[in-house]
């Protein structure tokens, strides 16, 4: 059984904007019947204003992919195309409340149909199916292409194989791409990894000093901290030294010291710059 | 509101009497049947009687014969990973590429380990291809393990050929008969199987016992080591509450395949598949209709998503299953419908209604009132079902 939401439910049970406009000015379609599900999206646009006058879904799928088709129409109407088109799958997810993990890809697809309705817009209003590239299918199951893995792990900040798939499906049948979606994985973390260190710590402001290492703390250091039933907070940073304050079960630890030393300093450094210092607080 | 509860292959509904044969086990005849005092090991012969309870409902030819396990998973490891080990040079397993996964997945994983396993094909009624079988099996083969009945379309396998196929060639035999007991009658002598599995929870006993049957003979290496019980076979003191349970409801599901609950059974699941097929258009029966248990019927809705009728059904408290992607969490329709090639527009809008004695006509007739509206209501948002006939 799934947990869905109350909202979930109100929009499976009473779906908002069923049905196709006629003459749209725009229609987006993605998935088939193949997948499992499909969403047809149709909208109507002011020439003008390009404000979204009406949308309108047929689905075909579970409760939560025809929730978030729902959802979705509700969230376009009156918006700019410029506004709508910044709407991301985690803000359809969002809007209703939560959606379970391995239904996230319900909400890509609104994402997707709803791309695809503005281009075909854009195009004079033919219908526009949402594509991937072809030559840069992962995914033969599914037909998702890098492109869209790489959409959703940085939109979503997705980490692992199984999130991937979670939200855009891609590995979810046969598996035999899973190793390619690790290789992207470790790319796109890779780049932002590599981004975030492009300028070095001694050039960053204090307060994005204070958030780089906040952020380590919280990726690197506490989950392996709250193992142990203790954790650590960032108490104070001057230059490249940091105050840290133990706390939980690590205070008092007679490990304190080398916790300190060659766990969280050393990760710092690792991740940050050689020259951190920690200091307990 | 009373649940109308269709769901009986996924589990049934421990009867009263089953429940009241088990209790007195728990606090009051606590002791342990090993034990030398009197007071445990009285419990021994609770364990007998139930033994004998079990092998009466498949016809073993000796009470010895059956080995009482924590669940049918557990009696289908057993046998795999005991064929596995007990014929080094004979690195060949088939089975059937609609097997439960209590059985799917301990084979890929010998295959992994370097076994041979084949996976016999079905067509598309869900029937097993016997010339496969001969095609693929040699003297390498040590182990032929086929289901009794498919758990997903209840269509029944001709085990009794198989075994025939299989000692011809010096396999054993094994089947999973999980869904099979209890709903038609089974006779491991005529069969000539050589490894069986049961649960209890699906002939209305409790959950968290089985039972495997070893014919006396065959070659059988323990999967559970570590105690004298179930004669070395299978160490752990013996769950005497519930191997009492598994006993009773073996008893119990005996005396229904000949007073009339069958075919009760059998009439009603007949009725609800009927009144769909006249209601609703576009609809498809997965399995064999004509060899299949009598409780379960498989139906395909066309061109809409199994679990949201099910979250409807659920609204009135109707209780099936489906073989949808979306409902196990996976992203593929079952293994069973794709290996029958059900086309994915009917494979993703599959239901199962599977019945047990208990159901009423009244049930059916509110399954008959309430799905076709829900049906028009999903085929109404879909994009496809206008565009069918495009």
């Amino acid at each position: 059984m799934w947990d869905y939401t109350d909202k979930v439910m109100d929009h499976f049970k009473n779906p908002r904007n069923v049905g196709a406009i006629e003459n749209a000015d725009g229609t987006g379609q993605v998935g088939s019947l193949i997948c499992g599900d499909a969403l047809r999206l149709t909208i109507k646009v002011n020439k003008e204003t390009e404000i979204i006058e009406d949308a309108k879904f047929e689905t075909f799928g579970c409760a939560s992919a025809i929730a978030s088709s729902s959802m979705l129409t509700e969230m376009v109407k009156g918006k700019t195309l410029e506004e709508a088109s910044k709407i991301t799958n985690q803000d359809i997810a969002d809007a209703l409340g939560s959606l379970p993990a391995e239904k996230m890809h319900c909400s890509v697809m609104g994402m997707e149909a709803l791309d695809a309705a503005i281009r075909s817009y854009r195009q004079g209003g033919k219908p526009v199916e949402f594509e991937q590239q072809e030559e840069k299918i992962v995914c033969r199951c599914f037909n998702v292409s890098e492109e869209a893995i790489i959409k959703a792990v940085r939109l979503n900040h997705l980490k692992t194989v199984e999130d991937v798939t979670h939200f855009t499906k891609a590995g979810g049948a046969c598996g035999r791409c899973k190793a390619d979606i690790q290789k992207i994985l470790d790319k796109v973390n890779g780049m932002v990894q590599a981004a975030a260190v492009q300028k070095s710590f001694n050039e960053l402001t204090i307060v994005e000093k204070i958030k780089a290492v906040e952020k380590v703390l919280e990726e690197e250091i506490r989950p392996k901290l709250n193992m142990d039933g203790g954790s650590a907070e960032l108490v104070d940073l001057s230059g490249n030294a940091v105050k840290i304050r133990l706390i939980g079960m690590c205070s008092g630890c007679i490990n304190a010291q080398a916790t300190l030393k060659n766990f969280i300093e050393k990760t710092l450094q690792e991740k940050l710059d050689k020259s951190i210092t920690v200091e307990q607080a | 509101m009373k649940e109308v509860y269709l769901d009986n292959n996924a589990t049934t509904r421990c009867y009263p009497q089953v429940v009241e044969a088990m209790l007195p086990y728990f606090s009051d005849k606590y002791g342990n049947a090993s034990s030398m005092h009197t007071f445990g090991g009285q419990n021994r012969h609770a364990i007998e009687a139930a033994r004998h309870q079990m092998a009466e409902l498949i016809n073993a030819a000796y009470d010895d014969e059956i080995i009482f396990t924590s669940c049918a998973t557990e009696s289908n490891d057993s046998v795999l990973f005991s064929a596995a080990e007990a014929f080094p040079d004979k690195k060949h397993i088939i089975t059937s590429a609609v097997e439960h996964p209590a059985v799917l997945e301990p084979c890929r994983l010998l295959e992994s380990r370097g076994w041979r396993v084949d996976f016999i094909r079905v067509d598309e009624n869900g029937r097993f291809d016997l010339e496969e079988l001969k095609s693929l099996i040699d003297d390498k083969t040590s182990l032929v393990s086929v289901m009794w009945a498919n758990n997903e379309t209840g269509t029944i396998f001709p085990v009794k050929e198989i075994a025939k196929i299989a000692h011809a060639h010096g396999a054993l035999f094994h089947t999973d008969a999980v869904q099979a007991a209890g709903k038609i009658p089974i006779d491991v002598q005529e069969v000539c199987a050589d490894f069986l599995s049961v649960s209890a929870h699906k002939f209305h006993g409790p959950k968290g016992i089985g039972a495997l049957y070893v014919r006396r003979g065959a070659r059988f290496v323990p999967y559970l080591v570590g105690g004298h019980q179930e004669k070395h076979r299978r160490a752990g003191t013996e769950n005497v509450p519930y191997i009492v349970g598994i006993g009773k409801a073996a008893e119990l599901a005996k005396k229904r395949l000949t007073d009339g609950s069958i075919q009760k059974m059998a009439a009603l699941r007949d009725k609800l598949e009927k009144g769909i097929v006249a209601a609703i258009a576009d609809v498809k029966i997965n399995g064999d209709a004509q060899n299949r248990v009598p409780n379960t019927t498989n139906i395909s809705f066309g061109y809409i998503e199994g679990e949201s009728i099910l979250m409807y059904l659920n609204d009135f408290h109707i209780c099936a299953s489906s073989g949808s992607a979306c409902t196990s969490g996976s992203l593929e329709p079952s293994h069973v419908l794709r290996a029958m090639k059900v086309p994915f527009e009917f494979a993703h809008g599959s239901i199962r209604f599977s019945l047990s004695d208990e159901n009423t006509e009244a049930d059916i007739d509110l399954v008959l009132k309430e799905l076709p509206p829900i049906v028009e209501r999903l085929r109404a948002i879909s994009p496809f079902y206008k565009q069918r006939s495009l």
